[in-house]
């Protein structure tokens, strides 16, 4: 379910009805940013954020050092799996 | 009794001068007398038609054109004979127009198997009501894209619908081309390892043609792939490359021709996900709407199956050709499971690539 | 693509499942005792299929595709409804592009286009008001369908219809929701699943919360996974940590999207516009207590329910299907009687084949060359 994809905030176009530009993979689309202003994020904030788009709503702004950190935690996984077919691979030989 | 007398008199002179002079169309729009078969419709084939598609007043003067054998059998000894009707909205189009289309895709379809493409017709549905300039840049259009491909227009038919009765303007072309003696390029004829090329980016077209339609409100810059590939198909017939199968990637996309020849063949092709050239636009586009660019229109992009032998050599020259560029081996054919097309995912997987049932739907889910 | 690429890297792919295969070993399945998860989404099953994951687990663990699929589980009667709204004079029927071919009992959505209904496919609910503020003469209705990642977009386009008072711009309601769902499911006895995959954008709205009780109660361990393959891989490394430990908790493996809490605006919109049904019908499932929305009272302008005349009727699923089944993990989808001879992606006859999220057609279009295979492996 629930097709999303993310995409960057390129210039706010409707400030009232929180009306954005965003890019997504080098194709715009006017976006609703409701979702993902708040007091605490402004509207303006949203220039330059990702966020991740569903039907034309940004619903979640994309929080790229979690992102990384889920990354480097992939390849420590893949890492650890290496080191170990290296020890297996010197058991058996 | 009407004597010599009565035409020499200035007022029958001057009516006549008139009558006499080649039709000229003042209308804004076309309107159901163009189509009636009468003066109007005389006005709209010699000012708007005739010209642009480049044919003479006395070429169209009877009601088929023809051919001498002798003259085309200097090509070969077989015709190639195809029809393609165009309905696309819109008209006009990033990269190209409804006129272009008809002219390339009806060579393509010539093109494809070997033949080299000389003539076409073409047969207008024109809704009433399209403007008079619409027409003219259309036709306008065809002829270019035949001048610049070496074809001729030498006939057509036009016909005017009434409103409702057709979306702006159709266009039939049907195309004649010789195959040259000896050339034997057919869907059946892949073999166990053969390769499968594509000269470039998937998908252009029918994401351009969605965007156009305004729709779904998005922006992008691509464009149409809308061309004319008989010229890079010559590229390789000059260089020496043996085609077992050759098609257009229209609608349906890759997908649908992969299917069509595993099918005709009896192999299995295994494409290599990876190696699809696809516009990060494209790909772009794709991923908002839950598309799959292997499935999505082309205009101006070709499959061929070549011995596997000859891989480097055919890219090489379709890398060298301005409609090339991009050309990849993309898909190996083996021998089992037969009639089969299965894709390997790049991530280490492999799927089975299934024809469509219909287009693609923009999906949510 | 950024934050998309990055997550379908095959060379860690190809690591990680090396480390399910060990885990699994570890924790003592093989093929005869399969480890099963549930992916409760419809993303998730498309991401298997699509990066063909589905062949590269080993037999040791079996993915068991979920109802999570709005489109699948939408039942015959509220197409019937769509197509009675769609078929009236006046009305512009707008629609994502998904329903369109899922069959009612005499037709589809596409096929009542042909007809001459007016029917339009939007990418966006704001699509379908924009064309209400177009076509002042015209009544233009939005399909809304969908679970809590969609449903907060209507509400939304709903609140600012309201705002603008725009009077020919109507809703026909259809959005689920997951948790009454999936209590559903646990509450079958049948039920053959030892943890799930959670629904990623589900739970960007709704946060993590709301599923605690799978765990607490039903000591099911839950982990809300991404949509690429990166993604999925890991959520099942986590799964299987957690029955490591003999642990079963709510785990959050997209992080970078999904806030524990949730989208505060998101929620407040649904609360706004939305109340839950009594019961929903669902297709392959039945009835489930709770888990359709309807519009509040205070938006019954906007409910095409009140607006139009609809047949309201509840239509069975046909005798032969098997889909709730297949959709609880009780039978595999190649084990349907219908399977791949009367129920085709062409002619779907069930839940599970009408979609492409669909288990069953996933298994037909994708899967079947791997599935053979593995099942050729272990007879």
């Amino acid at each position: 379910m629930c097709l999303g994809i993310p995409g960057q905030v390129i210039e706010i176009q409707d400030p009232v009805r929180k009306l954005g530009l965003v890019d997504i993979g080098g194709v715009r689309r006017i976006t609703n940013l409701m979702c993902v202003v708040d007091e605490d994020h402004p509207i303006e904030s949203c220039v330059g954020a990702w966020v991740l788009v569903h039907v034309g709503f940004a619903m979640s702004r994309i929080d790229p050092d979690e992102a990384q950190r889920t990354l480097d935690l992939l390849r420590e996984m893949g890492d650890l799996q290496s080191e170990l077919q290296t020890i297996e691979g010197k058991g058996t030989s | 009794m009407t004597s010599s007398k009565d035409t020499e008199h200035p007022l029958f002179q001057r009516i006549e001068g008139v009558r006499q002079r080649t039709g000229r169309v003042r209308d804004p729009i076309v309107t159901q007398a163009h189509g009636g078969g009468g003066k109007a419709m005389r006005d709209l084939i010699d000012d708007v038609i005739c010209g642009a598609l480049g044919m003479s007043a006395q070429q169209i003067q009877e009601d088929q054109a023809r051919f001498s054998l002798a003259a085309l059998a200097q090509y070969g000894d077989r015709l190639a004979f195809t029809t393609d009707a165009y309905v696309v909205s819109p008209l006009f189009f990033p990269g190209g127009d409804i006129g272009k289309l008809a002219v390339n895709g009806t060579i393509n379809d010539l093109a494809v198997s070997g033949a080299i493409p000389l003539y076409l017709s073409c047969s207008l549905i024109i809704e009433e009501g399209l403007p008079m300039e619409t027409l003219r840049a259309v036709l306008q259009s065809m002829g270019e894209a035949a001048r610049a491909a070496s074809v001729h227009f030498v006939t057509g038919d036009t016909k005017v619908v009434p409103r409702g009765a057709a979306d702006q303007l159709f266009v039939t072309t049907t195309g004649i081309g010789v195959i040259p003696q000896g050339l034997e390029i057919a869907a059946h004829q892949l073999q166990p390892n053969d390769a499968i090329l594509i000269n470039g980016y998937l998908g252009d077209h029918g994401a351009a043609i969605l965007v156009a339609r305004g729709e779904l409100q998005l922006e992008t810059t691509i464009e149409s792939d809308c061309a004319a590939l008989h010229g890079l198909i010559a590229a390789l017939h000059d260089a020496g490359i043996t085609i077992r199968a050759m098609r257009d990637i229209t609608r349906g996309g890759l997908s649908a021709v992969l299917n069509e020849l595993a099918q005709a063949s009896q192999v299995h092709i295994a494409v290599d996900g990876t190696k699809l050239p696809i516009r990060p636009e494209v790909q772009g586009f794709c991923e908002i709407l839950g598309f799959d660019p292997i499935h999505l229109a082309n205009e101006g992009k070709l499959a061929l199956a070549v011995p596997s032998e000859q891989i480097e050599q055919a890219l090489k020259v379709m890398h060298a050709h301005p409609l090339g560029q991009q050309a990849a081996h993309i898909a190996t054919c083996r021998p089992t499971p037969a009639g089969l097309v299965t894709l390997d995912t790049g991530f280490g997987g492999e799927r089975i690539l299934e024809m469509l049932v219909g287009e693609q739907l923009p999906r949510i889910c | 693509m950024r934050f998309v690429s990055e997550f379908r890297d095959p060379a860690t792919g190809k690591k990680v499942l090396q480390q399910i295969e060990q885990q699994l070993r570890q924790l003592g399945h093989d093929a005869s005792h399969p480890l099963k998860i549930m992916e409760v989404c419809g993303g998730h099953t498309h991401t298997i299929f699509k990066f063909g994951l589905e062949g590269m687990l080993p037999p040791s663990i079996e993915l068991v595709h979920g109802p999570g699929c709005p489109v699948c589980v939408l039942p015959v009667g509220r197409l019937d409804d769509a197509i009675a709204i769609a078929s009236q004079p006046d009305v512009i029927f707008t629609t994502f592009g998904d329903t369109l071919r899922v069959p009612g009992s005499q037709k589809s959505l596409l096929q009542c286009k042909a007809e001459g209904a007016d029917i339009r496919t939007v990418y966006s609910p704001t699509d379908a008001l924009s064309l209400a503020r177009q076509h002042p003469q015209k009544k233009v209705v939005f399909f809304g369908i969908g679970f809590e990642t969609t449903a907060p977009a209507t509400a939304l386009t709903l609140l600012q219809a309201r705002e603008e008072a725009v009077s020919n711009f109507s809703v026909f309601c259809n959005h689920i929701t997951i948790i009454p769902t999936l209590e559903a499911i646990l509450a079958d006895p049948s039920l053959r699943i030892d943890g799930f995959l959670g629904p990623g954008h589900v739970t960007m709205v709704i946060g993590l919360e709301p599923y605690t009780f799978v765990c607490d109660v039903h000591k099911k361990p839950f982990v809300i996974s991404g949509f690429e393959p990166l993604d999925v891989l890991q959520s099942l490394v986590m799964l299987l940590e957690q029955f490591r430990q003999g642990r079963c908790f709510v785990e959050n493996q997209y992080k970078r999207l999904v806030q524990p809490q949730g989208n505060r605006v998101a929620q407040q919109a649904m609360q706004t516009v939305f109340e839950a049904r009594e019961h929903f019908e669902w297709r392959g499932l039945g009835s489930i207590p709770h888990s359709g929305l309807r519009l509040r009272e205070a938006f019954s302008a906007f409910d095409a329910e009140k607006h139009f005349a609809i047949p309201a009727q509840q239509v069975a699923d046909p005798k032969a299907c098997q889909c709730g089944d297949v959709l609880k993990g009780a039978i595999k989808p190649w084990q349907c009687k219908v399977f791949g001879t009367a129920c085709t992606p062409e002619t779907p006859i069930g839940a599970c084949m009408v979609s492409s999220e669909g288990a069953c057609a996933a298994y037909y279009n994708y899967g079947r060359l791997s599935t053979s295979r593995k099942l050729e492996a272990t007879r």
